[in-house]
This record gives C-alpha cells, sequence and structure tokens, in this order.
C-alpha cells in the first residue's frame, strides 16, 4: 500500500512537472511554428503547427534590408564580431582582476573589493548617459567602427559578476598549489600563469559562454550606439523590421527571431551544465 | 548578505621562509599590476561617469551643444521632476508595480519548481535545464516580439480564452493589462532564481528532516522549521537580484510599445523613460538627474533590504541554532 502511494505521488508529481514544462516552453514552440505560417495565420493560428507551410518567410526576412544593400547575414556577423570581442576582453580582464583579489595581498584590497561588489549592484542603465557622453567626446560614436564603446569596457573588467565569479571559483583553489610553486622560486607571475591560469579553465569558460550569451541579446546598449542599417546587430536589425515597413510582415519577422535566438539555444544545449553551475558558483556557496 | 558573507578574511598563507619581507612588497606591486585593468575600468567607466553625470544633472545638457558652454540651472531638474512631471510619476509607479508583483511572483514560481524538482528524481537535470531555458531567451527582442503578438487582440492567449466563453481585451493595447503581460514575461523567467534555490535545497542537511521526523513533524511543519529556515540566506540573496534586475524589464517593455512606453504610458519603465528622455529627446541633463535619482532609490531599497534581512535571514554558521 505504502509502495503504492509512493509510485502515485512520484507520477503524480512527474504530470505537474510536465504539464508546466508545457505552459513554459509554449510560447517558443509557437515562435517556431509560427516562422513557418503565413502572414494571415500568425495571427489568428494559436496552434504551434502550421496550416499552410510558408518556409519563403525565411529567405524573405533574410533579405528583408535589401534596399540597404545587406542580408541578415551581415548583421548575424556583426552581433558574432561584437559577442567575440566582448568575451576576450571579460575572460582576459576579469581573470586579471580575481587573481589579484583572490590571492593577491596589497593595500587596499578590501575596499577595492568592496567597491567591486557595490558595482555588481549597480543597474546600467544609470551609467548609459554618461557613458554616452565620454564616447561621445571621445569621438568614438559612429562612424567606420561603431562598436568601440560597446567592446572596450569589458577589457578593463567592468563586467563585476564575472570578477566575482572567478574569485569565487580561484578560492576553491587550494592554496597548497600556490605555495609549492612560490617555493619552487615562482613570482606572483609565475603562479598566476602555472597554477591559477591552467586551473581557471573552467570558470574561463563560464564567463565566455554567459558573455557570448549576454551580449548577443543585449539590446539596450546596442540600440544606443548602433544607428547605421549596415552596423546592425541582430536585435537591432530585428527592431528595425517594425520600423522599416509600413506594414508590420509578421512571418518574416518571426523567422529572423527563430534565427536570432539559434546561437543561445545551441549554446544552451552544448553547456547547460556549465551555465547552471557558473549561476550557482557565483550565487552561494558560503 | 549573502554576497559579503562569502568573502572570508583571506586565510593567512605560510610563509615562504626566506626574504618575506621583500616576497609581500613584491606581492603588492603585482596586486596593482594586475588589478589595473579593473582600476582604470572603474575609474573611467563607472567613477567619471557617475561623477560628469552629477554635474550634468545641475544643467540643461543637451548632447549637441558644446561643453564650454554648460549652463548650470541648480536644481531645476530635480525640481522639475517632482514637481512638474506626471510622467516622471507614472514611470515610478509603473515600476514599482511592476517590481512589487513580478519580483515575489518570481521567486515563488521558481521556489515551488524547485521544491518540485528537489525529489532525487531521474532527469532532473533535464527539466532543471528546460525550465532554466526562459531565462537565457527571455530578454531577447525576439522574445518581446513574441509577447506582443500572443497577447494581440487575436492573439493565442484570447484564442485560449476563447475556448472558455472569455472574451479578452487587447491585452498589450490595452493601458489597464499592458504592464500585466511584462510582468508574465518577467515571471516565465523564474529559471535562474529556480536554479538558484535548488542548490540551496541540496545543502539542507538530511539530518535535520530526520530529526524533524523523529519527533513526529509532518511534511508542513518540516517545510515551516526546517527548509524554510535553512532556505532563508538563498531566498534573500535571490530576493536581492531580482529586485535589483526587476527594475531593469527594459527590452520588452520597448519592444511591446513600440518605444515609447505606451499605451498612454501604462510600460513606462523607469528606464525607459530613461532612455526617452536622453536619446529621443537628447535631454541630457533632465536623464542624468533621472538616473541619480534611480541609484539612490536602488540603494535606498539595497539598504532596506539589508536591515530586514537581520530580522528573518537564518545563518547557521552565524549561531548554534
Amino acid at each position: 500500500m505504502g509502495r503504492m502511494t509512493g509510485l502515485a505521488k512520484r507520477s503524480l508529481r512527474l504530470v505537474v512537472i510536465l504539464a508546466l514544462l508545457a505552459i513554459i516552453l509554449y510560447p517558443l514552440a509557437w515562435l517556431l511554428g509560427s516562422s513557418f505560417k503565413s502572414q494571415e495565420e500568425v495571427l489568428s493560428n494559436a496552434s504551434v503547427w502550421p496550416e499552410h507551410w510558408t518556409p519563403g518567410n525565411y529567405p524573405q526576412g533574410w533579405t528583408h534590408f535589401k534596399s540597404a544593400a545587406v542580408t541578415f547575414g551581415r548583421f548575424f556577423l556583426n552581433s558574432t564580431l561584437v559577442a567575440l570581442l566582448v568575451v576576450v576582453g571579460n575572460a582576459a580582464s576579469c581573470l586579471l582582476a580575481a587573481y589579484a583579489f583572490a590571492r593577491l595581498r596589497f593595500r587596499g584590497r578590501r575596499m577595492f573589493f568592496a567597491i567591486m561588489i557595490g558595482t555588481l549592484l549597480l543597474p546600467g542603465h544609470v551609467l548609459i548617459v554618461p557613458q554616452f557622453i565620454l564616447f561621445k567626446q571621445l569621438g568614438l560614436v559612429g562612424g567606420e567602427f561603431p562598436y568601440l564603446p560597446l567592446v572596450v569596457p569589458h577589457f578593463l573588467a567592468t563586467e563585476a559578476f564575472f570578477v566575482f565569479l572567478m574569485v569565487q571559483f580561484m578560492r576553491s583553489i587550494p592554496r597548497e598549489l600556490d605555495e609549492a610553486a612560490k617555493i619552487d622560486g615562482c613570482s606572483p607571475f609565475g603562479v598566476f600563469r602555472n597554477v591559477i591560469l591552467p586551473l581557471s579553465r573552467p570558470a574561463l569558460v563560464t564567463t565566455a559562454i554567459f558573455s557570448f550569451i549576454w551580449t548577443w541579446n543585449d539590446f539596450f546598449r546596442q540600440l544606443v550606439y548602433v544607428s547605421e542599417t549596415t552596423k546592425n546587430t541582430v536585435p537591432v536589425a530585428l527592431r528595425a523590421f517594425i520600423d522599416s515597413s509600413g506594414q508590420v510582415t509578421v512571418g518574416p519577422m518571426f523567422a529572423m527571431s527563430v534565427l536570432s535566438l539559434v546561437p543561445v539555444f545551441l549554446f544552451f544545449l552544448a553547456f547547460q551544465r556549465m551555465l547552471v553551475e557558473g549561476i550557482n558558483t557565483s550565487g552561494l556557496k558560503g | 548578505m549573502a554576497l559579503t558573507t562569502t568573502q572570508r578574511p583571506a586565510r593567512h598563507s605560510v610563509r615562504v621562509p626566506q626574504g618575506s619581507g621583500r616576497g609581500v612588497r613584491r606581492e603588492g606591486r603585482a596586486g596593482y599590476v594586475f588589478l589595473s585593468p579593473w582600476l582604470l575600468g572603474f575609474g573611467a567607466f563607472t567613477l567619471l561617469p557617475m561623477l560628469g553625470s552629477l554635474v550634468l544633472s545641475f544643467t540643461d545638457y543637451d548632447i549637441l551643444s558644446d561643453f564650454s558652454e554648460l549652463h548650470f540651472i541648480g536644481l531645476d531638474n530635480y525640481r522639475r521632476m517632482f514637481t512638474a512631471d506626471p510622467a516622471f510619476w507614472h514611470s515610478v509607479t509603473v515600476t514599482v508595480l511592476f517590481g512589487i508583483i513580478s519580483v515575489p511572483l518570481k521567486l515563488a514560481a521558481a521556489f515551488a519548481v524547485a521544491l518540485l524538482l528537489n525529489r532525487g528524481m531521474r532527469g532532473v537535470g533535464f527539466f532543471r535545464g528546460l525550465f532554466y531555458l526562459p531565462s537565457l531567451l527571455g530578454g531577447s527582442v525576439a522574445l518581446g516580439f513574441v509577447w506582443y503578438s500572443m497577447f494581440n487582440r487575436d492573439g493565442s492567449f484570447n484564442q485560449l480564452l476563447g475556448l472558455f466563453g472569455v472574451h479578452g481585451p487587447g491585452w498589450v493595447n490595452d493601458p489597464d493589462w499592458a504592464l500585466g503581460t511584462l510582468i508574465l514575461l518577467a515571471v516565465w523567467q523564474f529559471g535562474a532564481p529556480m536554479v538558484i534555490f535548488l542548490a540551496g535545497l541540496k545543502q539542507v542537511p538530511v539530518e535535520l528532516y530526520e530529526a524533524a521526523s523523529v519527533d513526529g513533524a509532518g511534511a508542513w511543519r518540516k517545510f515551516w522549521s526546517v527548509t524554510m529556515p535553512m532556505m532563508s540566506p538563498v531566498i534573500f540573496f535571490n530576493l536581492v537580484l531580482e529586485t535589483i534586475h526587476g527594475f531593469q524589464g527594459f527590452t520588452g517593455a520597448f519592444v511591446i510599445s513600440g518605444g515609447t512606453g505606451g499605451p498612454v504610458d501604462s510600460t513606462l519603465m523607469y528606464t525607459l523613460y530613461l532612455y526617452v528622455k536622453a536619446f529621443t529627446d537628447y535631454e541630457m541633463g533632465y536623464a542624468s538627474a533621472l538616473a541619480w535619482v534611480f541609484l539612490a532609490a536602488i540603494g535606498l531599497l539595497t539598504v532596506v533590504l539589508f536591515s530586514t534581512g537581520r530580522f528573518w535571514v537564518h545563518y547557521s554558521d552565524g549561531g548554534d541554532e
């Protein structure tokens, strides 16, 4: 009897979980389905499955900006370039800062660490206006390569979340390894190169993945700094879809929306475990 | 306090016997070398802009005029904000409403699903990943479109309601409901706090539940007497993070309202208003004042959260019980 109720309980829980998942994932499935629906059907068919398959949405969306002589391929390249630069910048600069916070003793370390934690809670929106003015004064807004304002701060460890994540990670690396390297004659730089850098690979990978996804999805900053059509990143181009055509072409817009999510989704599939653990190491433990 | 309790005092390390004084000095210098990118970045992209915007908040600077002709207008921007700008108060109301409703709902959903998944059954990792997926995708422009279309007059949500004979309004176009759709979009992304809750639940010692069982506690009692107190630091951590992020639902509001905060300012999130003032109206001085009020509000909120936390957050390493 007891075992039966146990089994019943477990099945019930599974049913609840699956039902919840169906609700949670419905918008995503609906987006995918709608990207294959005809214009009229998108707004009238709640079902995930299209009645009239319209794969033409994809080529149509891809070439939507042909008046500016660009395809969506260009926007994907632009977004990829920005995201990769941010990945490199975050990984390198945050690792250096984290090593200083986690392992080196120097005057003012506690104070700087507290400040760094403080910036973790600082909303980026507060800084956008003065940063924009700063970049404008430096002549870095617009022009041939309008992405510098999006990229440069990341080469200077401004993303405190990753500094914190790496500090947390480095605290789990046994200090004995540092000490052994020091006894072997390593300077702090040697310890960094021979011990911390190779052992921090998992934290670096987590940082890289999050950096890529967040930059890929980031709309606010890119909206501020990117204006020329040929320089558009994917999110800015998606939004320009609505503006550029008098009547909204919903099907092609959804088709490009689906494509815009594909890289994030692939990262999710490949690194799911690491993403989840990344949240945890930065989060609690303490 | 969750963030700072993780900062343990530096464990004293075994000094290298020879030349330790020189070693310390060298380590100090290395510290600054390694920290230099952060120091530079903090100075150039955080401190300087913050101070700069404080100065600008007392001017009527627009991006077009030259810095040499900065025109100081004293507290006019702040006075205007609080006394002569209904849109400001509107955006404050919208943002507070959004935060007060979406954060508790999101945390409740996250906690409930975490409890549901925390039963050591097969496939937990798989399910956890799927619940987490919206957190990765939800902030994108693409999902803004999805929300806009699903909650349109003819959208799928109304068709679903139609099955029950209910005629829904055009949710995103109705000033009474548009914010509700944004709240739903935020709650939908409960996966990130859920993952943190799940990890926290795994760290609650099994012995506590066993001891409670021996004492004759039922499931309900165990939840309130073991799970809740043990999880309170994690709840607090999530509360702080989500509250602060809760004020930043920019993308959804922007896409759903076409960048205006409409209909009738009903989705005019504070960050969206800031954006409009700065980059549509080019009132950089006024926008700077808006940013500083925002900063002060967030700071105040953080202080309030941390001071109330003292009364209900239970740290098991802080005392015996």
